[in-house]
């Protein structure tokens, strides 16, 4: 199956979402396990291969 | 009124009814995103189909929505090879994918004796003959099933019709994420052509695109086109369930939603501006299948009481939810007043909500 690219992931204020490239797109994700975008950045963080940057 | 002029079960029974067609934009009426994308892999101009592949390193693409239609639909999607992969190793694929919603599927009885047959019936014109897979794949527990078909003759359309078995053993989950993966294979790469899939069986990879045999993604000269898909209950192809523009439009945005306002100044939504932030709030006009990510495309204009302010980048865009997202911004001097929100250069400006599968 394939892959989504996903760069730069960093939590927004309060923790209420996360920005980060996908695909080449800059998107604001929400934390909704159905969203297939938080879905697949969750799946590479527990894979070890992402990390999240904390919200300023 | 008599009983005997109210219609008789086996009347009911043997019409063909509505919502007969379980994809949406089957006729590619719908295109939010443009009629032309270039992305590679995900949803790149009509609404639902997207462009799917694995291991590619050379390949690119645009994917389109054409006026070229068979008779009887005005519209259609066309796949074309814009730089070639030069060999086709093991691993490499390539496919048009469609996704169901799992709640959606409950009647096919999946997983249960009573499991129903489905057939799929579609339109096609390739720039090359031959044998072509197709398969569906349950996510929910790894299974799937496949077949093949012939296109004859070189950019011809051809209609093509495919009933596939019920699965007995795998489950669709009732949720709102992937019930069922429909693929068009455009290429596959030996490691996934060889394992007969032609009953329902678990996903092993090998039985991907069993039979596939031909190759769309070594020429700038392959094209596939794609139009009037219809997968229906049972093991027989009525026609094609048309269905009005605004009724396919508003069903794709459940998954995918631009907000434009066609070049005028409308607003999208309110908000509140402090004295170092605003907050905003935008409403989608149909609630979508999750929470979608969310992009904004351009800058916001704010149309306040005490001012405008111009060309705005907000921070984020949080508190996203089925019905609507909060675009902000935490830093800049303000007067503080209740403003509404429209874009700033209203013909090229958008927000996108993506709650596809």
């Amino acid at each position: 199956m394939d892959n989504i690219a996903i760069l730069s992931p960093k939590y927004l204020e309060n923790n209420s979402g996360i920005k980060a490239t996908i695909d080449g797109v800059e998107m604001s994700v929400p934390l909704d396990p159905s969203n297939r975008h938080y879905a697949e950045i969750m799946r590479q963080v527990d894979a070890g291969t992402l990390t999240i940057q904390e919200a300023d | 009124m008599a009983l005997s002029k109210i219609q008789s079960n086996s009347y009911e029974d043997t019409a063909v009814h509505g919502q007969r067609n379980l994809i949406i934009n089957g006729a590619m009426q719908v295109a939010q995103r443009g009629t032309s994308g270039t992305s590679g892999n995900g949803y790149n101009s009509v609404d639902r189909f997207r462009i799917a592949s694995g291991s590619t390193d050379e390949w690119a693409l645009t994917q389109t929505q054409e006026t070229d239609a068979p008779t009887g639909f005005s519209k259609s999607t066309k796949y074309t090879c814009t730089t070639a992969e030069t060999a086709l190793a093991s691993d490499e694929w390539a496919a048009i994918q469609y996704t169901f919603e799992g709640q959606d599927l409950q009647h096919l009885s999946y997983g249960s004796a009573s499991a129903q047959s489905v057939t799929l019936s579609f339109w096609v014109k390739s720039s090359a003959t031959g044998t072509f897979g197709v398969s569906i794949y349950q996510p929910n527990d790894g299974r799937i099933i496949g077949s093949t078909y012939t296109i004859a003759s070189a950019n011809t359309w051809e209609q093509k019709i495919i009933t596939f078995a019920g699965d007995t053993t795998g489950i669709i989950d009732n949720v709102n994420t992937e019930g069922l993966r429909i693929y068009w294979f455009l290429a596959a790469g030996s490691s996934f052509t060889s394992t007969d899939n032609t009953s329902w069986k678990a996903y092993a990879g090998t039985d991907f695109a069993y039979g596939h045999a031909v190759n769309l993604i070594d020429s700038t000269s392959d094209n596939f086109y794609l139009t009037g898909v219809q997968l229906e209950l049972g093991e027989t192809a009525t026609t094609f369930e048309h269905r009005s523009y605004a009724d396919e439009f508003a069903r794709c945005q459940r998954y995918f939603e631009r907000i434009q306002t066609d070049g005028a100044g409308t607003p999208i939504g309110y908000c509140s501006v402090r004295t170092g932030s605003w907050y905003g709030g935008v409403p989608f006009l149909i609630e979508k299948r999750s929470a979608p990510s969310v992009t904004l495309n351009g800058s916001l204009f704010l149309a306040g009481i005490y001012g405008d302010i111009s060309s705005q980048t907000p921070t984020g865009i949080n508190e996203i939810s089925k019905r609507g997202c909060r675009p902000y911004k935490t830093s800049g001097s303000y007067t503080a007043q209740g403003s509404f929100i429209a874009f700033q250069t209203p013909a090229s400006h958008y927000i996108d909500a993506d709650a596809e599968l």
